[in-house]
């Protein structure tokens, strides 16, 4: 089954944290004590999460019209906001993450 | 007195931004590496 | 050492995939075989069994089994425990010789979501093959391969034992899996199950050895090794992959009798977590058996500590050391520092532990046929 296209990787003029996103389909989220494992039934690829409170912000996208606001709902630190775009940019580049269709 | 505190806040605050934004909070990791494992 | 590596270390609260072998019963005898397969053990789980198992599985969010044994499509239940599997969202990768995959079955494994197919190997051409896994098995793995490329089944893998016999032959094997757009799968020879005796002629040379690594680190983007060559890290830059022992902390072993093992290449008792039959099923057995929370426990350097390798090669494979008579908080039996060799002479001959049970069929098996239901 083919994987689910990254066009969300390419330069857009929308900032990351405005796009509406969700967890690819394929994709398996499972806790574990120091974040969680996903699972790309697709790919075959494993990334790790290492810190629970992206967890939190991975598994409410869907219910969210942005990353920011997201971010607002998990109240994520400001500060802590660089660092976790960073990892939902390299979610995205993983296909874990895509754009969600709809918005 | 307060306008020290300030500079030395922002100060602090500037080295924990770049020591954030450096912190990688995910990892790929190739499974296939494992023995007994296909 | 990385977050990660310290936190896969620690132990996960399920397998991220565990080894499953479906039976004993084989109709190959490979010389080297690690579960000493042959005959059907009639303690085997039942197909009720294997979907109670699956459902924990499941349950655990295990996220695929890879699935062998012995050979696994000899099993009459084998599609309905794959297909159970699947249609539960736990993956299915599994290991055979080929005997069974005719046009019909790799059609049908071409069409089923989620499944992964390895065929093992060990040479390039019958010769070399066929002395460890017996006569004919060469022809029937390519006409397996070649039936799973008219199937249109996608990328499969071809999986070997690196041996002293085929070690020349890694660059023929790359060039058979790029001809079929196949992956390659290289991996380490232990001395478990058949391999306890035949290890000592089979395993590679020391320089053999320098050789493996030489290529690994050439070929290593796009080649398999079931990170089973991190000892050979010890000559210097580290190979790709996780370089960790995953034994009873991110995989372990379920036998054809439901026996739980740290890993395939330790079915023994002194590595044996508990059976799933057993109240608590596997999940007790992964997150609270004595063993499991053992080998969680941070690795003592033993007789190692004051080599400069130790980080880099970790002390090697327990599995290796286990049958070989070696303790294991020392030097791998294949140290690339010469130690392992120097250790061994001292393991009085006869002492080391033998594999729990041979389950090899007591008759020199006739030539191999290509099997058809």
């Amino acid at each position: 089954m083919p994987s689910a296209q990254a066009e969300s990787t390419q330069l857009q003029s929308v900032a990351l944290g405005d796009r509406a996103l969700e967890l690819a389909p394929r994709v398996a989220l499972r806790p574990e004590q120091f974040g969680a494992l996903a699972y790309h039934y697709g790919t075959r690829r494993l990334v790790f999460l290492k810190d629970r409170q992206l967890v939190c912000v991975v598994e409410a996208l869907a219910s969210h019209p942005s990353l920011d606001a997201t971010f607002d709902a998990c109240a994520v630190d400001v500060r802590r906001r660089p660092a976790f775009e960073r990892a939902i940019a390299g979610l995205i580049e993983s296909e874990m993450i895509r754009e969600r269709a709809d918005d | 007195m307060q306008e020290q505190e300030t500079l030395e806040n922002e100060s602090c605050e500037g080295d924990e931004q770049a020591e954030l934004v450096e912190e990688l909070l995910i990892e790929e990791i190739s499974i296939d590496g494992m023995c007994g494992v296909y | 050492m990385s977050a990660l590596t310290t936190e896969l270390k620690r132990g996960l609260d399920a397998p991220i995939c565990l080894t499953w072998e479906l039976t004993y019963a084989c109709n190959l005898a490979c010389i080297h075989c690690l579960s000493s397969s042959g005959r059907r053990d009639p303690r085997e789980l039942t197909t009720d069994e294997a979907k109670v198992l699956v459902d924990e599985l499941r349950r655990m969010q295990v996220f695929y089994v890879n699935i062998g044994g012995g050979e696994p499509t000899i099993r009459r239940d084998f599609f309905e425990i794959v297909d159970y599997c699947v249609d539960g969202g736990v993956g299915v990768k599994f290991s055979t010789n080929g005997a069974f995959i005719d046009a019909a079955m790799a059609r049908r494994l071409a069409s089923t979501d989620y499944l992964d197919v390895q065929i093992s190997l060990d040479g390039i051409d019958a010769a070399t093959n066929d002395a460890v896994r017996g006569d004919g098995s060469y022809a029937v793995a390519r006409r397996a391969m070649d039936h799973l490329a008219d199937a249109g089944f996608g990328p499969f893998k071809i999986s070997l034992v690196v041996t002293r016999q085929n070690v020349d032959q890694l660059d023929g094997f790359k060039q058979l899996a790029d001809s079929y757009g196949a992956q390659l799968r290289v991996t380490r020879l232990r001395p478990s199950g058949r391999g306890a005796d035949t290890w000592h002629e089979l395993h590679p040379t020391n320089e053999q050895q320098r050789q493996i690594y030489r290529w690994l680190l050439a070929h290593g983007e796009d080649v398999l090794t079931g990170d089973s060559f991190f000892h050979l890290n010890a000559l210097g830059e580290p190979l790709p992959g996780l370089n960790l022992c995953g034994a009873g902390r991110v995989v372990c072993l379920i036998d054809p009798i439901g026996d739980v093992y740290a890993c395939p290449f330790v079915i023994h008792d002194e590595f044996l977590a508990g059976n799933v039959r057993e109240a608590g099923g596997f999940g007790r057995i992964w997150r609270e058996s004595e063993l499991f929370l053992s080998l969680r426990e941070p690795e003592a350097a033993g007789a190692c500590a004051s080599c400069g390798s130790y980080d880099a090669c970790q002390g090697g494979c327990m599995a290796a050391k286990f049958f070989t008579g070696l303790p294991l908080d020392g030097p791998d039996p294949e140290c690339v520092g010469g130690d392992g060799e120097l250790a061994l002479v001292g393991v009085s001959p006869g002492s080391a532990p033998r594999p729990a049970a041979d389950h090899s069929k007591p008759v020199r098996p006739s030539p191999v046929t290509f099997v058809r239901r």
